[in-house]
Order: C-alpha cells, then sequence, then structure tokens
C-alpha cells in the first residue's frame, strides 16, 4: 500500500490550520489537515472571534493584520458572512485618564500613517457612539476597520470549503512523529490505524499553543509558550454595547512580558445577545483551575467602564491559552533549520484576526510564489538561543 | 376567584398578598411564587422568547430551565417559580430578554 | 487538607464541613455531623430546607408529602444544631463556585444579590437532580410542566397544573404525581408510561426489601378511586396548540421506542406533565476534580467509594449526585456522609455497628434503584418524534436539525463541538436541560453511542448559577460559625 502524499500537510485544525487550508486549496493545491481532537477543539473555541486593526502599532504585525482585514472582508463575501457571523462591528478605544488619552492620540496618529483608518473622538463621540459608557472617560477613539466573527464557524467554514476543494480534514488523530529525508521533512508519523503516516512537499506546524511540541519534534524548537486568558460571558441582553471596547491599557498589558497577572477591560456584545468581557493573561502553564480573582477584577473593571453591567448577571466563563512568543510576533514561514517544515503558530491574541493573512501567506510559501508581504520579521530562527 | 387548590393546608389562612400582572389586579397566597399565582389566575405564559417570540410560562418549577423569566418592579429576568409574591409586586410579562429600556 | 484534630482549627473562620443541599441527603448529612461533633454550615439556595422532595410552603403540614416525619425529625436537628451554636443553616444562599484552598474548601454562594464565601475544612456536595427531558414536537408550549414540575407546584405551592392533566413519561414518578393531582380534584386524563416495568414484578422481594410494597399498593388504590388509566408501551410524542397546549398526540411504542404506525391518539388536556427520570446535578463536584463516571442509566454522576467519598480528599457525596435513587437512599448515604466527615475531623472512630446497618440499608435500597433503572431506561426512539423544526435547547430556541448539521456539515465530531456550532446549551439553563437530548443526538448523527466526553459539554459549569457583575466586583461577604446569615426569607415555621 501506498503512503497517501499531499502537498500540504497541515497539523492542527483551528482556525489557522482552516485558512491555510482554505488558502492552499484555492491555490489547486492538494492539502491534508490533521487535528488530534476536535476541530477548532483548542484556542479556537476559547477566544472571541476579534479581528482588530485598532490595537497594534506601525510594524510588522500591524501590516499583517491589515492584510488579514481585506482578506476576511473577502473570505466573507465567498463563505456568506452570516455563515460565520461576520460583523464589521468597529472598534472604540476609551482612555480612563488624560495621560492614556494623551498617549493614546499620539499612538494613533502614528497608526494613522501606517494606513489605519481611526478618529479621536471626545466624550460627547464617545457617548454618541456607546451611550451606556461611564462618564469619566478622558477620550477615546474610534477604529472603523475592527470586526467579530464567530470563531468556530469560521474554522468550520473554512474547512468545509477546503474539503470542497479536494482536501483532507481528519480529527481524532496526533501527530507522532517527522518523517525526514535527510535534514529535508517530508511527512508525518500518526497515531491513526487507517491514516499512519502521510508524506507531504510541505508540513505546517499550526498546532498554536502547542506548536513548539511539534518544533520541538524537528529540533527546530520555539519558544511559543501559553497565556492564560478568561472570559466573561454574561446572560443574553439586548443591545447595550454597540461595538468591542477596550481601555487603552489593553495595548500595554499585550506588550508587557510580565508572568503576573495582567488584566485590562474589554467588552463587547454578540449576535446571540450575550457580553463578553475579558481580558486577562497570566503565564501558568496549561493550569485549567478557575481564579476567582481574577473573575472580580474584570467584572469590576467592566462595570467602571459600563456601569450598566453592575446589574447584569454572569451567566459562564471560559479559559484560553493564547500561544504567545517573546517578542510577541508570530511565528511564518519555512523554518531554515528544518526545511519542508513550515510554521504558522504564536498569534497570541490576535490569531483570528491574522489567520486570514497567514493562510494566504504560507499558500504562496507552498506555492513557491514570492509572499505578498515580508515574511522576515516572523522567521523561525529569529529568537537566538531556544531551550526547548 | 379561581379554583385554587386548598388541599393539606392548615385551616388558619392568613391574608392573601396583592398584586398586579400587566396592571391587573391579582392576590396569591402567602409564600406563593409568581409563577404558582398566575396559573391560578389561569395565566400559562408571561414572556416570549428572544428569538421566536414564543410564548412561555412555567416549565421545571424548580429553577433549573430559565423558562419562567418573568419582569418584577422593573427588574428583568426573575424566574417566577422562585420568586415569592410580595405585597405591591408589581408583574410585567418580558420580551425577549427584557431590559428594554437600556436597550441602544 | 486537615487530618488531626489539632490540625482543624487552622483557620479559626472556617466550618468542619459544609453540606450543599438541604434536601433529603444534605438534612441527614448536616445532623449526623452535628451529632458526630463537627461544625456545619447547610448550604442550599431554597428559602426552607426539604429539597426537592420535601419542597413546602411555611404554612405546610406535610399532608401532600411523603414521609414529613422523617423531615420533621431532621428539621428538628438542625434547629438543635443551631441553638448548640455548631450549625449555619444559610438558606436562600446559591452555590455559583466551590475552589480548593490551602485549608480545604472556599464554597462561594450568591444570598440576596451578596457574593458569600464560606471556608471549610471538608464538604459533603448533596446536590441531587432534576428532571429528565426528552424533547418532542410541541414540547415548548405554555402547559406542558416537567413530572417534576407539576408536582413541586402541587406539593409546594398547592397549585395543580391544570384542569385535564395528562401525564407521561417514564418512571415511578408518574405514580404519585397522578394520585396526588387527582386526589386534589384535577382530571387525570391518563398516565401514559413509555416503559413496559413488567420486570419489577419479577423481583418482587428487591422490591418488599425496600419497603416499598404498601407505597405501590397505594398508588394503585389511588388509580383504581381516581379511574386514573395507566398505560404502558405508551406516551404522548407531540402536544399541540397555538399559544397553550390544547391536546397532545399519544401513540404505542415498540420496545426502542419508536411509534408503531397507525396507533396515535389525540387527547384533549389544558396541562401536560411530563418526565423520563432523573439527571444529577454535579457540576460542583465536577469543579473540584471529583471523578464522574457514566452511569447505567444514562448520566454523568460522581463516583463515590463505600464510605461516600469522592476521587477528591475531603469531598463526600450523597444522594442523587452520586446515582438517582430516591430519597430512603439519599437519607442513608446522607447520613453515612455526614458521619464520616465527622470521624475524619474528630479522629473519632465511627460506631460499627451503626455503620454496618447504614451499609445494610444502603444496600437494599441500591439493589431497588437499579432495578428501577432497568426498569425504567430511555430508548434511542425518542430521537424519531423529532421533525427538523423540533426545538431541542428551550432557551436558545436551536431546533433538532441545526445539531445534526453541526454534525453533518460544520463537521462537528463531538457534543462540545456541536453546542458550540449551534449554540445549543449555551443559554441560561448552560445545557441542564438538553444536555442528554443534545449528546444523544450529536452521537447518533456521528454513528456511535453516547459518550462521558459528550456529556461533560454539559456537565461541567464553572459558574453553577448565575452571579451578578456587581456582586462579583464587590466581594464576598465572609461567612463563619458565629456570623448571622444573610436573611433572604421570613424565618422557617417550626410545626408543633
Amino acid at each position: 500500500m501506498t503512503t497517501p502524499t499531499a502537498d500540504v500537510l497541515i497539523i492542527g485544525g483551528g482556525i489557522m490550520g482552516a485558512s491555510i487550508a482554505y488558502h492552499a486549496t484555492a491555490a489547486g493545491l492538494s492539502v491534508t489537515v490533521l487535528e488530534r481532537g476536535a476541530i477548532a477543539g483548542g484556542t479556537s473555541s476559547a477566544c472571541e472571534g476579534n479581528i482588530l486593526v485598532s490595537d497594534k502599532g506601525p510594524g510588522a504585525e500591524l501590516e499583517l493584520a491589515l492584510l488579514s482585514r481585506r482578506l476576511w472582508q473577502r473570505q466573507a463575501a465567498d463563505l456568506g458572512a452570516e455563515s460565520f457571523e461576520f460583523d464589521a462591528k468597529e472598534g472604540v478605544v476609551v482612555a480612563r485618564h488624560e495621560a492614556a488619552a494623551t498617549a493614546l492620540r499620539a499612538f494613533a496618529a502614528g497608526q494613522r500613517d501606517a494606513g489605519v483608518e481611526v478618529q479621536n473622538m471626545d466624550l460627547a463621540g464617545l457617548l454618541e457612539l456607546e451611550p451606556n459608557l461611564a462618564r469619566d472617560v478622558a477620550g477615546g477613539a474610534w477604529y472603523p476597520q475592527d470586526a467579530q466573527v464567530q470563531p468556530m464557524l469560521a474554522t468550520a467554514r473554512l474547512l468545509a470549503r477546503a474539503r470542497g476543494r479536494g482536501g483532507t480534514v481528519q480529527g481524532g488523530t496526533t501527530v507522532t512523529g517527522l518523517i525526514r529525508d535527510g535534514e529535508r521533512v517530508t511527512g508525518v508519523t500518526t497515531d491513526s490505524p487507517t491514516l499512519p503516516s502521510i508524506t507531504a512537499r510541505w508540513v505546517v506546524n499550526a498546532a498554536g499553543s502547542w506548536a513548539a511540541d511539534v518544533a520541538a519534534m524537528a529540533g527546530a524548537p520555539l519558544p511559543i509558550l501559553p497565556r492564560r486568558g478568561f472570559i466573561l460571558v454574561t446572560e443574553p441582553l439586548p443591545v447595550l454595547i454597540r461595538h468591542k471596547v477596550y481601555t487603552a491599557e489593553y495595548v500595554a498589558n499585550v506588550a508587557s512580558g510580565e508572568a503576573s497577572i495582567q488584566t485590562s477591560v474589554v467588552v463587547e456584545g454578540t449576535r446571540s445577545g450575550t457580553i463578553l468581557i475579558g481580558a486577562s493573561r497570566e503565564r501558568v502553564g496549561f493550569d485549567r483551575t478557575m481564579n476567582v480573582e481574577v473573575l472580580r477584577r474584570l467584572a469590576a473593571q467592566a462595570i467602571g467602564v459600563f456601569p450598566i453591567l453592575a446589574g447584569v448577571s454572569l451567566l459562564r466563563t471560559y479559559l484560553g491559552f493564547r500561544p504567545y512568543c517573546p517578542d510577541h510576533l508570530p511565528v511564518i514561514g519555512e523554518d531554515p533549520r528544518a526545511p519542508g517544515l513550515i510554521h504558522a503558530a504564536g498569534h497570541e491574541g490576535a490569531g483570528i484576526g491574522l489567520s486570514a493573512a497567514t493562510g494566504h501567506l504560507i499558500a504562496q510559501v507552498a506555492a513557491g510564489i514570492t509572499p505578498d508581504v515580508d515574511l522576515s520579521p516572523f522567521r523561525p530562527d529569529r529568537f537566538g538561543e531556544v531551550t526547548a | 376567584m379561581s379554583a385554587r387548590r386548598r388541599a393539606g393546608e392548615s385551616s388558619v389562612v392568613t391574608g392573601l398578598v396583592a398584586f398586579t400582572f400587566d396592571g391587573r389586579d391579582l392576590t396569591a397566597e402567602p409564600g406563593q411564587s409568581i409563577a404558582a399565582a398566575l396559573l391560578a389566575a389561569g395565566i400559562r405564559s408571561w414572556r416570549t422568547t428572544r428569538v421566536g417570540g414564543r410564548p412561555r410560562g412555567l416549565f421545571c418549577g424548580i429553577g433549573i430551565c430559565f423558562d419562567c423569566l418573568v419582569t418584577v418592579n422593573g427588574t428583568a429576568s426573575r424566574r417566577a417559580c422562585l420568586t415569592e409574591v410580595g405585597g405591591g409586586d408589581r408583574v410585567e410579562h418580558q420580551e425577549g430578554a427584557g431590559h428594554a429600556d437600556d436597550a441602544c | 487538607m486537615p487530618t488531626t484534630p489539632a490540625e482543624r482549627t487552622r483557620d479559626p473562620d472556617a466550618f468542619d464541613i459544609a453540606v450543599i443541599g438541604a434536601g433529603p441527603a444534605g438534612l441527614a448529612a448536616a445532623v449526623a455531623a452535628v451529632a458526630g461533633g463537627a461544625s456545619v454550615a447547610l448550604i442550599d439556595g431554597s428559602p426552607r430546607s426539604g429539597g426537592q422532595y420535601w419542597r413546602h410552603r411555611p404554612a405546610d403540614d406535610g399532608a401532600l408529602h411523603h414521609d414529613w416525619s422523617a423531615f420533621s425529625r431532621l428539621r428538628d436537628g438542625v434547629a438543635a444544631g443551631t441553638s448548640a451554636g455548631r450549625l449555619v443553616h444559610l438558606a436562600g444562599h446559591a452555590v455559583w463556585h466551590v475552589e480548593r484552598t490551602a485549608e480545604g474548601y472556599a464554597v462561594h454562594a450568591v444570598a440576596d444579590e451578596r457574593d458569600v464565601e464560606i471556608h471549610t475544612g471538608r464538604v459533603i456536595i448533596a446536590t441531587g437532580a432534576y428532571d429528565r427531558q426528552l424533547p418532542f414536537p410541541g414540547w415548548t408550549l405554555p402547559g406542558v410542566f416537567t413530572a417534576g414540575g407539576a408536582q413541586a407546584l402541587f406539593k409546594g405551592q398547592g397549585v395543580v397544573a391544570g384542569r385535564r392533566v395528562v401525564i407521561a413519561g417514564t418512571g415511578p414518578l408518574l405514580l404519585p404525581l397522578a394520585a396526588g393531582l387527582a386526589g386534589a380534584g384535577a382530571k387525570v386524563a391518563g398516565v401514559f408510561e413509555a416503559g413496559r416495568p413488567t420486570g419489577i414484578l419479577r423481583r418482587p422481594m428487591t422490591v418488599a426489601r425496600a419497603g416499598k410494597v404498601r407505597e405501590s399498593l397505594g398508588y394503585a388504590s389511588a388509580f383504581a378511586r381516581h379511574r386514573i388509566a395507566y398505560r404502558t408501551g405508551l406516551t404522548v410524542v407531540a402536544a399541540h396548540g397555538t399559544d397553550a397546549v390544547q391536546a397532545v398526540t399519544v401513540a404505542r411504542l415498540d420496545t426502542d421506542w419508536n411509534v408503531v404506525p397507525g396507533t396515535e391518539e389525540r387527547i384533549t388536556c389544558d396541562a401536560l406533565a411530563v418526565g423520563y427520570g432523573f439527571t444529577p446535578q454535579v457540576e460542583l463536584a465536577a469543579d473540584l476534580g471529583c471523578e464522574l463516571v457514566l452511569d447505567p442509566d444514562g448520566s454523568m454522576v460522581v463516583r463515590v467509594d463505600e464510605r461516600q467519598r469522592s476521587s477528591v480528599d475531603g469531598a463526600w457525596v450523597a444522594g442523587e449526585a452520586c446515582g438517582v435513587g430516591g430519597s430512603a437512599l439519599a437519607l442513608v448515604e446522607g447520613e453515612l456522609a455526614g458521619l464520616q466527615a465527622a470521624a475524619a475531623v474528630t479522629g473519632l472512630a465511627l460506631d460499627a455497628p451503626t455503620f454496618a446497618m447504614l451499609e445494610r440499608r444502603r444496600a437494599r435500597l441500591r439493589a431497588f434503584a437499579s432495578l428501577l433503572a432497568a426498569t425504567f431506561p430511555v430508548r434511542p426512539g425518542w430521537q424519531t418524534w423529532l421533525a427538523d423544526d423540533t426545538i431541542v435547547c428551550r432557551c436558545e430556541e436551536v431546533p433538532a436539525a441545526a445539531l445534526r448539521d453541526a454534525v453533518t456539515d460544520l463537521g462537528a465530531t463531538d457534543a462540545r463541538t456541536a453546542k458550540l456550532f449551534s449554540r445549543a446549551g449555551m443559554g441560561l439553563c448552560q445545557g441542564r436541560v438538553c444536555g442528554s437530548a443534545m449528546a444523544a443526538l450529536v452521537a447518533t448523527a456521528s454513528g456511535r453511542a453516547v459518550t462521558a466526553g459528550d456529556l461533560a459539554a454539559t456537565t461541567r459549569r464553572p459558574i453553577a448559577v448565575p452571579i451578578t457583575l456587581g456582586a462579583l466586583a464587590t466581594g464576598p461577604v465572609a461567612q463563619s460559625l458565629e456570623t448571622p446569615p444573610i436573611p433572604v426569607a421570613p424565618p422557617e415555621e417550626v410545626s408543633a
């Protein structure tokens, strides 16, 4: 029996693997996706589905985000916006204090120069956008390009389209090792009795928060670690909050490398009427124990921005593990230490948003086309001495 | 007065509790839940669902299904089966998730 | 974890034992624990103790209830423990989370919209169960109640569900419900038992040893007196009406519960009470990491050893949460758990004859419970009663077709993924009502049997009851043995 083969073998059936499968099959490549659990079962099922440009300063990540926003719009047109609840809901950033408001204006100016649509807002303007906002806000900004999707449905629709173009998606299948021909990675072995090995022109590591494990298999370590976040979900409500709203402190927290708990306010409504409240960042490995103190802090902060939330009930909470790199940039591209192995992981809290561009760029790499974005800021071997 | 059953109660009945439902004057036995009082008055539904606009009333009776939501004295989404009628309570049917006055 | 008497006072504000749930199991556990020398917090969301089985209003004299004398004794035991300063009954305190701490456990409850935190060395989880439901066309019409809901309405509120009531489903609860409603003057238009419970007639000794003979004969005579038809092998497969139920369709079922074509009958009614057994409430135990097992009855239950201990040190479980078995079994398990937990606190050995007697009683009652579970199983043919547009998740109004599409179109391979695709189980009840039905539908669409993993999707609930963001943010009020509890109801009237 001959070993099955594909142009692109993708490890990971979350949003990243789904996007790569969608774009690679669109480019005429044969694709197999292997997912060890259920599709979208990792961080893709534990996030908010955000597509943001507002939280990124000028640089490589912003460039990626702007491209990705455009591609998401095309994906919505292709698959049907309602099929994954694509909502161009726009973002509002508020600064609680004058110093933060000043910093935000400077930040926005830089973003504007880099191609982001942003409008500074005073309190009156903010209240028009969000009538339930607290009155003690110093200033803010409006970002019309921010959007949201339902991440589970988005993952499913992207994979379904890939399957429709001849792609194979197999869940419940764990990759147990990489096959090499000399230095080159040429396939994988799995624990599936029906698909014990597959050879491929390209093997893609899209294993998200677990991407370091796959990289270790190749002897090409990546410093991708989990950063835990909790999200509070309220009872269903009529529209009380119209946009994705977060405080200017959010940007500072993402950039922080601190291990201790970092929280900021991120609040938005959803199609179903529930309100999602975040955001927290902790480095606790993959610990799934609930942290009541974090929940209290998130609740208190959210009420500070939207006082009306005090009387709203918490319905459930969930947690997810963002895959992050020490320099807060993802890893995208072929690994010079393991030719044939491409990484597409480490997008931290921006995975959903950046997945469209990542999928498109990886498909270009796999098809032998020069990528539309310079991938050198995201190269896998940029970390120097890394202990696996 | 509607056909409320008094089986099993002690013979001394303390004063009935007066309340309104959508402006209609009703009474409840002391300690009775809003759901029970409404059902005793022949009212079987007191809210409409968020998506389909369909009527709902009591279902599980023990507070786990959240079907029996009703607005009481302006507070939305109270479980009628768990909320005892208070004298003078203003009970109103609820459309969807309630909170209509706060919606923007 | 404190294991010796010297260690148990490490946190002076902590209780020795927190009993969560004040139904038969919790009451028995609390009273036994106090008798065994422990300080106890008895925590329950209802304003009065008794759980579902003894649900009542302040003036109730128990005429509509079973075994009221047992309840009175336990209620008196709670009052005595309170007077002695060894027990605090936290009524109206709904537990939303339990977590482990360095000294034992912290129980988080919401009372009168305030967050309350109770520290304890050990916990006894006695959170009971609620009706298991199967969806069918028209089940969301007002006037359709769960069997337990109709029972609670009648016993706890003195209100009869309707003038002409149909009762359907499976299980022994249908009998006292019919007898009670008929005794209160309702016309019971029929009791339709989907199963064929002849098996129980072949095990008379099991029934007798459990002390159930008199009860069974009592129902038979009530049915005869009120001319209630008890028909087996039939159930309600659809309810009809515009804005409330006006009629139901009853049909004969084969042994797998598929409808036998041509046997449908239409029955006029203004209320339908329907129930298919019980689902244990295990989310708090799951939160603590207690091992759960898939019961032969089809539900997730907490695994316990012969001492009612869960797999987590310092956490005992009693009653329906460790396997549906009725109130008499819950009383025995609660007493065992209470005595065991108190012995762990005091270091004193348990009285061997007492323990042996309780164990024997538990064995008899468990045998009866197993017999009931085997007699009243849920058979898979109910899935064929559903139309594509039959609502499965009542809260989010998700139809059966959406769940099946989640598997066939969207690629869901387990119930959690199907839940996140379709929103079934994501509404206010967090899957309590639709969870088992959803798991079964997903499994069938995937061509396999239901797994524990499927049920986990709606069994784990880190937030067990809703709490306002304001209460969460404000932070907890600490509750200790000396603190007067937050009052949430008029004081219980103790019967003379």
